[in-house]
């Protein structure tokens, strides 16, 4: 059992899981809302990453990451360090590579709202703010809860694009998805069943946990 | 506070409309679905933009388009209850009345929902409350936003027949309550002449008619946009004595009118709506009939019709009712202005939701 790589796999899922919240609700309730030209294409790229190969996205975002880019210039000025093979460039490329499964259930969750409901809202003196937080979150919190329970156990399980951005560094970019991986590679078969038993409760667990969570607010709600 | 209204727009539905309510009235927005008229009250509670307009309350604007002045809605005190009630759904009734306040305060909300008729249900969530309640609890979170102008979206559409009489009848209790203006939309004429001092009648967009109830009612001109058989006058009367019979005994301006059931303590004044067409005139004072009211009066105007219909316009000690006959029953009867009619109306012909209790001027809290 590779308890490093587990760990590792549980901060990446929990600092893009914390990433994503606030864009899961800003922008699955902007685009609930809001009618505007181009939304189609903001959504099809939202979208996108559910669709491509991660080893291509994850080219892509070697490729954008990389040294002699801008954007991994930018990191290296700003951080002194490289954005490819490390850890932040991980959770960089998890955060995008989440987008659709942050974004995506958290907008049918407020688009589930009645505009009347967020209009009478406005009515009784509540700022968008306010609306947000008293009566929009409450209501569409299965959806919000559902997008961050997907994206946890989506990250956890991510391989293509984490071997692609991160490599394979111990303690660094090795997640467990690697691990299990490298154990197969290794013929060490029961290191790889425990590992992969260990991501089973865990995944196991955590759709019990949103399943668990959405029928309270549902009840709640309701 | 009066409330002023301009507002004028080109799209997505043409709209050129100018009003004004005075605090503590009623103003009803008559007209078809696709009138305007909810996108109108829409506009007021700052819902909706119009091209150009101006709206104020008590001189404070809420909306001028030529000032640049656009008030979002949470900044416009406005009280509004939906078609659909749009209460919050995960909080009790209570609660939803606590939203709606400045400073949440649950006793004051409880006493809120005391004036709308719920005791006792405070803890409920919307779900578990029915049709009825669910508009109570509506306008008592209207109520507590403390509003400078109460606005009515087709409030009692969603309830049945029975739940609308009780309503009625509460909303005209709580108007002495009232001291903002208040505007209602609806499509029920009905509604609108037993519940609104006066009336817009829109069409198009455009108002065909404004004035007081009466005067709307006896113009041409509105009825054609409202439909001819929706033409009824309202006469005042108090109540005497429910009789063993089912019938209730009411002193109507010239006389006794037996109408079915109506709810109240002898001594209720009341306004009845009677519909033009129900109305029956005689020459002589009919005997050996079923009909259990007849009321006399003068014949003031008789108005041609484009059909085959005229409406009589009949003076009964200083109120007016409504005839609508045909124009060959004129001509063989002969009526003309000044003539002395009687007019014969079925108890069963005035239905329980035409009989509304007078409402009492804002100011009056008992």
């Amino acid at each position: 059992m590779d308890w490093t790589a587990l760990s590792l796999s549980m901060q990446l899922a929990a600092w893009t899981v914390a990433i994503l919240l606030p864009v899961s609700v800003l922008m699955g309730r902007f685009l609930a809302y809001r009618q505007f030209r181009g939304k189609g294409l903001v959504e099809a790229l939202v979208m996108l990453p559910l669709v491509l190969p991660p080893t291509v996205f994850g080219f892509y975002l070697l490729v954008a990451f990389g040294r002699n880019s801008p954007v991994g210039d930018l990191w290296q000025s700003l951080f002194g360090s490289q954005l490819v093979f490390s850890f932040e460039g991980l959770v960089v490329a998890s955060v995008i590579f989440n987008l659709p499964f942050a974004i995506q259930p958290a907008q049918r969750g407020f688009e589930a709202i009645p505009a009347e409901v967020r209009e009478a809202a406005a009515c009784c003196g509540m700022n968008s703010l306010t609306s947000l937080w008293k009566v929009e979150l409450p209501l569409a919190w299965p959806g919000v809860m559902t997008a961050l329970v997907l994206t946890f156990a989506h990250t956890l399980g991510e391989f293509g694009i984490v071997l692609m951005v991160g490599g394979s560094i111990p303690g660094e970019t090795k997640t467990i998805a690697i691990a299990i991986y490298d154990r197969v590679q290794g013929f060490d078969d029961r290191g790889a069943a425990i590992m992969s038993a260990v991501l089973v409760a865990i995944s196991l667990f955590t759709i019990a946990l949103t399943y668990w969570l959405s029928a309270r607010m549902g009840r709640r709600v309701s | 506070m009066a409330l002023n209204v301009m507002v004028r727009s080109a799209a997505p539905i043409p709209l050129d409309v100018a009003f004004e309510v005075q605090p503590g009235e009623l103003l009803a927005l008559v007209g078809h679905s696709g009138s305007g008229k909810t996108t109108l009250l829409r506009s007021i509670a700052g819902l909706w933009r119009p091209q150009t307009g101006r709206i104020a309350v008590n001189g404070a604007a809420w909306l001028d388009t030529a000032a640049g002045i656009d008030l979002p809605t949470h900044r416009r005190r406005v009280g509004i209850v939906f078609q659909n009630y749009a209460l919050f759904p995960h909080m009790s009734a209570v609660q939803n009345v606590m939203a709606a306040m400045d400073a949440p305060d649950r006793r004051a909300a409880e006493q809120t929902l005391d004036l709308v008729n719920l005791h006792g249900l405070a803890d409920r969530k919307p779900a578990q409350l029915s049709g009825g309640q669910q508009q109570r609890v509506a306008v008592a979170r209207a109520l507590a936003r403390k509003p400078h102008a109460l606005l009515l979206d087709e409030p009692f559409s969603a309830v049945d027949r029975a739940t609308r009489e009780k309503l009625y009848s509460e909303i005209i209790d709580l108007r002495r309550h009232l001291a903002m203006p208040v505007v209602l939309v609806t499509h029920d004429m009905n509604e609108a002449q037993l519940l609104a001092d006066r009336m817009v009648v829109l069409e198009n967009g455009r108002v065909v008619r404004e004035g007081t109830t009466a005067d709307v009612m006896a113009d041409p001109e509105a009825l054609r946009a409202m439909g001819i058989r929706e033409v009824a006058a309202m006469l005042p009367a108090v109540i005497v004595e429910h009789g063993d019979d089912g019938l209730t005994r009411l002193n109507g301006p010239t006389g006794p009118l037996f109408l079915p059931e109506i709810d109240g303590a002898p001594g209720t004044r009341l306004r009845v709506r009677i519909m033009a067409h129900e109305v029956i005139l005689a020459r002589a004072r009919p005997e050996g009939l079923s009909a259990q009211n007849i009321i006399s009066g003068t014949i003031t105007r008789i108005m041609p019709g484009t059909g085959p219909g005229v409406m009589v316009h009949i003076d009964v000690a200083g109120h007016e009712i409504l005839a609508r006959i045909t124009r060959r029953a004129t001509e063989q009867m002969a009526l003309t202005r000044g003539d002395t009619v009687h007019a014969i109306l079925k108890s069963m012909s005035v239905a329980r939701d035409h009989v509304a209790r007078t409402p009492e001027p804002a100011g009056k809290v008992s």
